[in-house]
């Protein structure tokens, strides 16, 4: 168990995908053979993928009556060793937050891709935004840290969806992919490698399955079924799953460390793509789509010779600190283009005191173009 | 306890955290008598349940896997359960305000689909662990905490509602009638498809004391006293029947099956 290479179950090459239909391949990839979903727009096409394509994996799926039911049977079906997903938008999302929870108490693996739409409310169903980043984090109840990834093309819907699932596997937690309309409904050339590398979950009968001494924190995982006489519970448990909900120490000790088997990791979580940093006295720091318009931003100004770089977060939760804090450390201009009135501008500032931040929001349900970006980066550079 | 039993249950784990005179421990009982009748081994056998009074009747007592989720939706992970794993033998033991109210979406869809595993309704017809509040199947009239002049809604006949929606093993059994129910659970559990029992249970502390019934034996009465066989209901006229419970197998259609899912 734990990391292994195998190989793929498309033929290694190019392929023209839509990125709703990448990440349920990506998915795939990844073992994925349970899907329980509900239709919601932009994130429908994910489920019709998984109908096609799961008959030829031997894969598992189920609509279920609303959202709240999808997640609860993803977390049922995980427990059973199956890697298990569900996908929706920003309703729906709403709708999982409370089980949401319950996966992290239980620390089961699953992954939810949450395609953002405009909102809040019902909003714009068919027009892009990413206003449920905040959500993401701290959508449930309680203190939790959780795993969050972003991707900003077709191709890393695919392997972000891989990824999104090693780490799930990995540290025993939901992961929540943050695509959104522009980069679900996307056509693009997607290259599918012959050989992935994969994360399985440990199992090592007798052993508690929720809690370890070990430093790592990730305790391993039995099945249903395996004969352990489990106890899984979302009320404070110990490591043996007894309830134990009139002891303030059990519960100090649960919340700390499925914080901590997070946090403590953050160097094997933590993915950022930097361009043009070396120089830079002005950065952008974005996230998904908009990303490109950054970066297409970042192109045009390097041609008038102005020293700008983009600081790209593919890991948005936990915040990837270390990479933001060194960029404004060496740089004191920061912007923050993102399609919301300002959420991931706020961590930022969080980290990067000592810089002067910008915000550029927009909810217009369009992405931001890259003149807009432009504009705001000459600003913030006079 | 009779020693044979313990192989299904965690003994060092009692007393049990249910309040004195509670019907959920008959409940409790029921449920390891009928499965150490099964010859079912343990392990292939998962227990769901919700929040509530109920939770407690498998939660750290029944030695086989046990699945404690959110309020409401034991019937939607055991779903993910069934469906990722179909060997698995799946027992939902869950509370009437769980089952009925907030997860009564799950209830129907379940019903719907025919999936096959067992739900066991511990119906007190009151919100216990909360304080006595008013449930979706508190008799009409009945004082709770929040229906203090008198419950003025009628409540779900949840074996009808259950049967409508297409649940293919569907009866009323009651704690007044230990041996029935155990019966009930048995043959429920060996049923391969959407096997429903509303199991009227009592609550001497959140409904008993507001209602007039000051101890669980005066509740164990008026149960018995409200309740009538399918048989003897049959020939009453209607109004006869106001306010009481009908006990029996209103639906035993055991040649309609789940078969799974053809999806993988």
């Amino acid at each position: 168990m734990g990391y292994k290479t195998i190989k793929g179950n498309l033929n290694p090459g190019l392929y023209f995908m839509q990125g709703d239909e990448a990440l349920a391949e990506g998915a795939i990839a990844a073992g994925c053979r349970f899907f329980a979903g509900y239709p919601i727009t932009p994130a429908s096409e994910i489920m019709l993928h998984i109908v096609k394509r799961f008959p030829e994996v031997r894969g598992k799926f189920i609509q279920m009556e609303d959202e709240l039911a999808s997640i609860a049977a993803v977390i049922g079906a995980s427990w059973t060793g199956v890697k298990a997903m569900t996908a929706t938008s920003g309703p729906g999302f709403s709708l999982m937050m409370e089980n949401i929870g319950h996966a992290v108490a239980t620390e089961t693996p699953c992954l939810i891709a949450d395609i953002q739409r405009v909102g809040p409310g019902t909003g714009q169903a068919t027009r892009v935004g990413a206003g449920d980043i905040m959500q993401a984090k701290w959508g449930s109840h309680g203190d939790y840290q959780i795993i969050a990834l972003s991707p900003w093309s077709v191709q890393e819907m695919y392997d972000l969806a891989i990824r999104g699932f090693n780490l799930a596997e990995r540290f025993r937690v939901p992961v929540i992919l943050l695509g959104d309309a522009t980069v679900g409904h996307l056509w693009e050339s997607v290259e599918v490698k012959g050989e992935l590398r994969v994360f399985d979950r440990e199992k090592a009968p007798g052993r508690p399955p929720f809690d370890t001494p070990e430093e790592d924190g990730v305790p391993p995982m039995p099945s249903l079924g395996d004969g352990e006489n489990l106890i899984v519970s979302g009320s404070t448990h110990d490591g043996y799953g007894f309830k134990k909900v009139g002891d303030g120490a059990v519960n100090e000790k649960l919340v700390n460390r499925l914080s901590k088997k997070i946090l403590n990791h953050t160097d094997e979580i933590w993915e950022i793509d930097g361009h043009f940093l070396d120089d830079a006295e002005a950065v952008m720091i974005s996230y998904g789509f908009v990303a490109r318009s950054a970066l297409r931003a970042a192109h045009e100004l390097r041609g008038e010779g102005r020293r700008v770089g983009l600081l790209r977060l593919k890991t948005l939760w936990p915040f990837p600190e270390k990479a933001v804090r060194e960029v404004s450390e060496r740089c004191g201009k920061l912007l923050v283009p993102e399609m919301n009135l300002g959420q991931i501008v706020r961590e930022v500032e969080r980290v990067a005191c000592s810089a002067r931040v910008g915000g550029l929001n927009q909810t217009d349900g369009e992405p931001i173009f890259p003149q807009k970006i432009v504009n705001a980066m000459k600003r913030l550079l006079s | 306890m009779n020693v044979k039993y313990f192989p299904f249950m965690r003994p060092e784990r009692y007393p049990h955290r249910l309040c004195p005179g509670c019907g959920h421990g008959i409940i409790q009982g029921a449920v390891i008598r009928a499965m150490s009748e099964l010859e079912i081994p343990p392990k292939d056998i998962v227990l769901v349940a919700g929040i509530g009074c109920a939770g407690n009747i498998t939660n750290m007592y029944i030695k086989a896997d046990t699945f404690h989720v959110t309020h409401g939706r034991p019937l939607a992970f055991a779903t993910g359960i069934k469906i990722a794993n179909p060997r698995l033998n799946i027992l939902v033991i869950s509370g009437d305000g769980d089952l009925a109210s907030i997860g009564g979406n799950h209830l129907i869809h379940a019903a719907r689909r025919n999936i096959d595993f067992t739900v066991v309704c511990a119906n007190n017809s009151v919100y216990g662990t909360t304080g006595g509040q008013l449930a979706a199947t508190t008799p009409l009239g009945a004082i709770t905490a929040t229906t203090p002049k008198g419950n003025e809604e009628p409540p779900f006949d949840l074996c009808a509602l259950v049967m409508g929606a297409g649940g293919s093993y569907v009866a009323r059994s009651s704690v007044a009638q230990p041996q029935n129910l155990i019966k009930t659970i048995r043959k429920a559990f060996l049923h391969k498809g959407f096997a429903f029992i509303d199991v009227l249970s009592i609550c001497p502390v959140q409904f008993g004391r507001r209602n007039n019934l000051r101890t669980p034996a005066e509740m164990i009465k008026d149960l018995r006293k409200n309740s009538i066989p399918m048989e003897k209901a049959s020939a009453l006229p209607k109004e006869d029947l106001r306010g009481k419970f009908v006990i029996g197998e209103f639906c035993a259609d055991l040649e309609r099956t789940w078969s799974g899912y053809l999806q993988g």
